[in-house]
């Protein structure tokens, strides 16, 4: 009689924690990898709205207006930014995507009255022509940052940290840094670029207000400035980025995606989105500076819920980063050639990975041509076809945020607001310091 | 020649005079006076004309000048022509941190000492320094040169790229992946030719090539540390 073959796996080394100790010690390299934490976290799916009822009065889902223009950049900017939606597309470098990609990305916005920002790299003619409304990254490395698209520019944003790696630098390896990249950024070809984590000219609170107001002097004013910080001391980054003398303030959580960053970044260095957006919050009101200075949250923004959740609980838009690449096509198992799908399958086996689960962004090898440099590969992103995609995706939210906030009774999206949420966990709760449903308990400010 | 007091106009009147009126006028050479250390004086510049600067400059002095020669008569504060593109920036005195951090082009020159990371990030200016300069000078630096008539300090051209610094004095180290090469006759003839566009009176044989290693180029598991 055979013997029983019990197999117990160990919690602390299981499956996931052998691979990469064995991986660890064959290559002496950490991992390098794209997009975001795969790990669960407290989100905004753990929230959910208290609609009308007979306390409050909804509109009609279909018929009633509701307004969704979002205007950027009142505080001290000469020319704010008037956006049809609260839905921008998140800043995204040429290098870790294509030329073909940034200018479906711009055509898209364009085309939904939204914004779209650049990377580390600088700014391509591409989505400078197909971006009507472009926002310009001021970033530590300053790759190919010149005064001249500095002005070309509708608002700058200066890049303090990424949610996938606060303290971290901007990360390019080899296989991207192609002739045309190389060239932008004023680096040999083929080099695995490591960007700077602090920017060159400046180290503390004080010293960015006198970069700010650099900025604003070579722009004479007129454009918004933003400062972005990846999700860690929110509360006290929020408060310096307002001394700074920022209009917008985006806030990225951990969830927030990258083409290429240390694993050991993604999964443990930040916090959750849902928590920096609550600190960030009470940052602007204890400042008194809610609706002065305007708040873009972003890090893991997927659907029309989480955008209504993000504006009721204080944000006045979104950035997103990941849904964008993924209604591109990111992570599907074919891509569209003159109206067909071809299958990819193939391309993502040979990375080692299937559609639903690449994070391979970081090899130039995208199956489906949205994170890649490659000659061949990213003509599988038609332009057009990937604009019409995110445009369709980009509406949905749209579309979904009204109606959660008609069936909220707010004919403004801008209207949402905190008591309309509850939460469903203790964590998410104390989080967002909303309360957990169907009690009036916030951990740590009201009793149960 | 025009004279503008920030005695009596804001830093932000000078400079939009500059931008926008300045163009048309003809003018070939302005003064600026009572600088006062105020920040970011004739930041922007994208006109060629030939500005002095009456006195000290704080932080930004000629920061992202494109075609403008500008001379401060005094000492100045971080980021003097930070992210340069052309023209000249020359300051007299002393210059604080970050001096030329992330110029594309053009040419700085610095007749005293600077402080820490000079050259930062450079991306194409070349700079010229007639004092010492400060510890992680042309850290990460990806392009153009440097020429410096005294020391540098500690961790010079940390990670640096295809960028060339000339040092006359002593280093008093090297950062990671920066060695030690030999002069060249075109080394030697780069550095003559940049002390001349400075003004500066010295040997080029008494200057030490300092350039990347390029063993940081890409990922290198025996390089562990140095990431």
């Amino acid at each position: 009689m055979s013997k029983k073959l019990v197999l117990e796996e160990s919690a602390g080394f299981n499956q996931k924690v052998i691979e990469y100790v064995h991986r660890a010690s064959a290559t002496g390299l950490y991992e390098i990898r794209g997009m975001g934490a795969k790990r669960q976290l407290p989100s905004f799916d753990d929230l959910v709205f208290l609609a009308g009822s007979a306390s409050r009065y909804p509109l009609e889902g279909y018929r009633e207006k509701c307004t969704t223009t979002t205007v950027l950049g009142t505080r001290f900017a000469k020319k704010p930014i008037e956006l049809a939606i609260p839905i921008t597309v998140a800043g995204m470098s040429f290098g870790a995507l294509s030329g073909r990609v940034k200018e479906a990305l711009g055509r898209a916005a364009t085309e939904m009255g939204t914004s779209t920002t650049t990377g580390d790299g600088g700014m391509t003619p591409e989505e400078r022509q197909s971006s009507k409304t472009l926002v310009y990254q001021c970033l530590p490395s300053r790759y190919g940052f010149n005064p001249d698209d500095l002005r070309k520019a509708d608002a700058i944003e200066l890049v303090i940290g990424q949610g996938a790696k606060p303290g971290g630098g901007g990360m390019l390896l080899g296989q991207k840094v192609t002739k045309r990249v190389a060239g932008m950024r004023t680096l040999p070809v083929g080099v695995d670029q490591r960007s700077a984590c602090r920017h060159p000219d400046w180290t503390g609170p004080d010293d960015l207000a006198i970069k700010v107001a650099e900025l604003r002097e070579i722009t004479d004013w007129e454009k918004p400035i933003y400062i972005k910080v990846g999700a860690t001391r929110t509360f006290n980054d929020v408060k310096l980025a307002v001394h700074a003398g920022a209009d917008v303030i985006v806030v990225d959580g951990m969830q927030g995606g990258t083409a290429a960053t240390q694993t050991v970044f993604i999964e443990h260095i930040g916090i959750p989105t849902l928590a920096a957006l609550r600190q960030a919050v009470d940052a602007l009101e204890d400042m008194n500076m809610r609706g002065k200075v305007q708040l873009i949250v972003s890090g893991g923004i997927r659907t029309g819920a989480d955008v209504a959740k993000a504006l009721a609980m204080g944000a006045d838009a979104v950035a997103i980063g990941q849904g964008v690449l993924l209604s591109l096509g990111c992570n599907s198992s074919s891509y569209v050639q003159n109206g067909q799908h071809i299958d990819a399958t193939a391309d993502y086996n040979a990375l080692g990975t299937a559609p639903g689960f690449c994070h391979h962004c970081q090899t130039g090898k995208c199956p489906v041509g949205v994170t890649t440099q490659d000659e061949i590969l990213e003509q599988r992103l038609e332009p057009l076809v990937g604009a019409k995609r995110l445009k369709n995706y980009l509406k949905t939210l749209n579309m979904e945020l009204t109606t959660v906030a008609r069936a909220c009774g707010k004919s403004n999206v801008h209207h949402l607001e905190k008591e309309d949420l509850v939460a469903l966990t203790l964590e998410a709760a104390a989080m967002a310091k909303i309360p957990l449903a169907g009690t009036n308990w916030i951990p740590g400010v009201s009793p149960f | 020649m025009e004279s503008l007091d920030l005695h009596k106009i804001t830093v932000r009147e000078l400079n939009q005079f500059l931008h926008k009126e300045l163009p048309g006028k003809g003018v070939k050479k302005l003064e600026i006076l009572n600088p006062d250390g105020v920040h970011s004086i004739a930041a922007g510049m994208d006109t060629e004309v030939d500005i002095d600067i009456q006195g000290h400059g704080g932080y930004y002095v000629g920061g992202m000048n494109k075609h403008a020669n500008i001379t401060v008569h005094g000492n100045v504060g971080w980021g003097v022509a930070e992210n340069m593109m052309s023209g000249t920036v020359r300051v007299k005195g002393f210059a604080s941190s970050a001096a030329g951090a992330s110029g594309h082009g053009g040419t700085l020159i610095i007749e005293g000492d600077t402080s820490l990371r000079c050259g930062i990030s450079m991306k194409g200016i070349d700079i010229v320094v007639g004092g010492s300069i400060g510890n992680f000078s042309g850290f990460m630096a990806q392009a153009g040169r440097m020429v410096i008539c005294g020391d540098a300090g500690d961790g010079l051209g940390d990670s640096m790229y295809e960028a060339v610094f000339y040092v006359r004095g002593n280093i008093k180290s090297l950062g990671a992946d920066a060695q030690i090469e030999p002069m060249t006759d075109a080394d030697y003839a780069a550095v003559q030719e940049l002390l001349n566009r400075a003004g500066f009176k010295h040997d080029p044989k008494e200057f030490k090539r300092v350039a990347g290693a390029k063993k940081l180029y890409n990922w290198n598991a025996d390089a562990n540390q140095e990431y």
